[in-house]
């Protein structure tokens, strides 16, 4: 399995899956038009890492902004690590947001309660 | 709007609607086709525009958020009016700033049919606390499926939730299939 690296743009954010340390980075800005198209890669990526994962896997999110076609997406990414989970495999989602943005905390307590993976939010101190 | 609102040339009748949308100082001001770059190059500007003056950083992220969604909405669904020539354009929106905090109104044809569903939705958001809103996204986020627009039908809701302000709007019909969809919501400062 390759390493999948999606450079970012002003709308769309910096995504690095890589196969052999089990580490995602989701990080930037999510606001396309069209989310769907954009994450089908990493849609299909994981599709085929939990067939053959790491023992541990380790998801950082850290995001500006994301819209609400995005919600949806990221909501897709996060339910192929509950199969993961199901699976006895370890996985962690870190949830990244600024001191003041109360709205990135709560969008990912959002997920949290959702999604039946731990997750461990994490302030960004400057 | 009076009945003879229909016998209005299309330019006229969208300069009546577009008066209305003005609101204490104008930031930015736009009208005519909403497209993937012109939203990018307008959240730029605003960005820029935002960084002079002296906005908190908690206010400014919740204003380009709720800026990206009704920027994005008026992409997703501004419907054509057959005839309508490009000058005319098919989409507008204003932010302006009062002693209140940031209005963003955004304003777009739509077909008459779709009124009263778009109504009674954005009635139900305003219907709803805070937690009820909270609620509301999260099994809209986990239940509904995607529509091909890409729209995942959370925007409004998103907009109220980040806001905690209630939705305007209005609905000012142009002839018997098309009225103008006119939304305004307030990022408080």
């Amino acid at each position: 399995m390759e390493l999948l690296n999606i450079e970012g743009t002003p709308k769309t954010p910096t995504i690095v899956l890589n196969p052999s340390t089990g580490v995602i980075d989701i990080k930037g800005r999510s606001i396309p038009e069209n989310s769907i198209e954009f994450y089908r890669p990493v849609v299909e990526w994981l599709d085929e890492y939990i067939k053959n994962p790491q023992s541990n896997t380790v998801v950082n999110v850290q995001l500006e902004y994301f819209n609400t076609s995005s919600s949806k997406c990221i909501l897709d990414v996060f339910k192929k690590l509950e199969t993961l989970k199901k699976n006895q495999k370890d996985v962690v989602i870190n949830w990244y947001y600024e001191e003041d943005d109360e709205d990135m905390l709560e969008a990912g307590e959002d997920y949290e309660s959702i999604i039946k993976v731990p997750f461990k939010m994490i302030q960004i101190v400057d | 709007m009076s009945d003879n609102s229909s016998k209005k040339p299309m330019s006229e009748f969208l300069s009546e609607c577009y008066a209305k949308m003005h609101k204490g100082n104008i930031i930015v001001a736009y009208k005519g086709e909403i497209n993937a770059t012109i939203i990018a190059d307008t959240l730029g500007l605003i960005e820029a525009k935002l960084s002079d003056e002296h906005v908190d950083n908690q206010v400014r992220k919740k204003l380009y958020n709720v800026l990206v969604e009704c920027l994005q909405n008026l992409y997703h669904h501004v419907d054509i009016v057959p005839g309508s020539n490009d000058n005319q354009g098919n989409g507008t929106f204003v932010l302006s700033k009062t002693s209140e905090g940031f209005y963003i109104a955004t304003g777009n044809m739509v077909k008459s049919s779709k009124i009263s569903i778009l109504k009674e939705k954005i009635d139900k958001i305003n219907s709803l606390s805070k937690d009820e809103l909270k609620e509301f996204y999260k099994f809209v986020l986990n239940n509904q499926t995607f529509s091909e627009k890409g729209g995942g039908g959370l925007g409004l809701i998103d907009i109220a939730r980040k806001t905690g302000n209630k939705l305007k709007y209005s609905f000012t019909p142009f002839n018997d299939d098309y009225s103008f969809f006119y939304l305004n919501v307030l990022v408080s400062e």
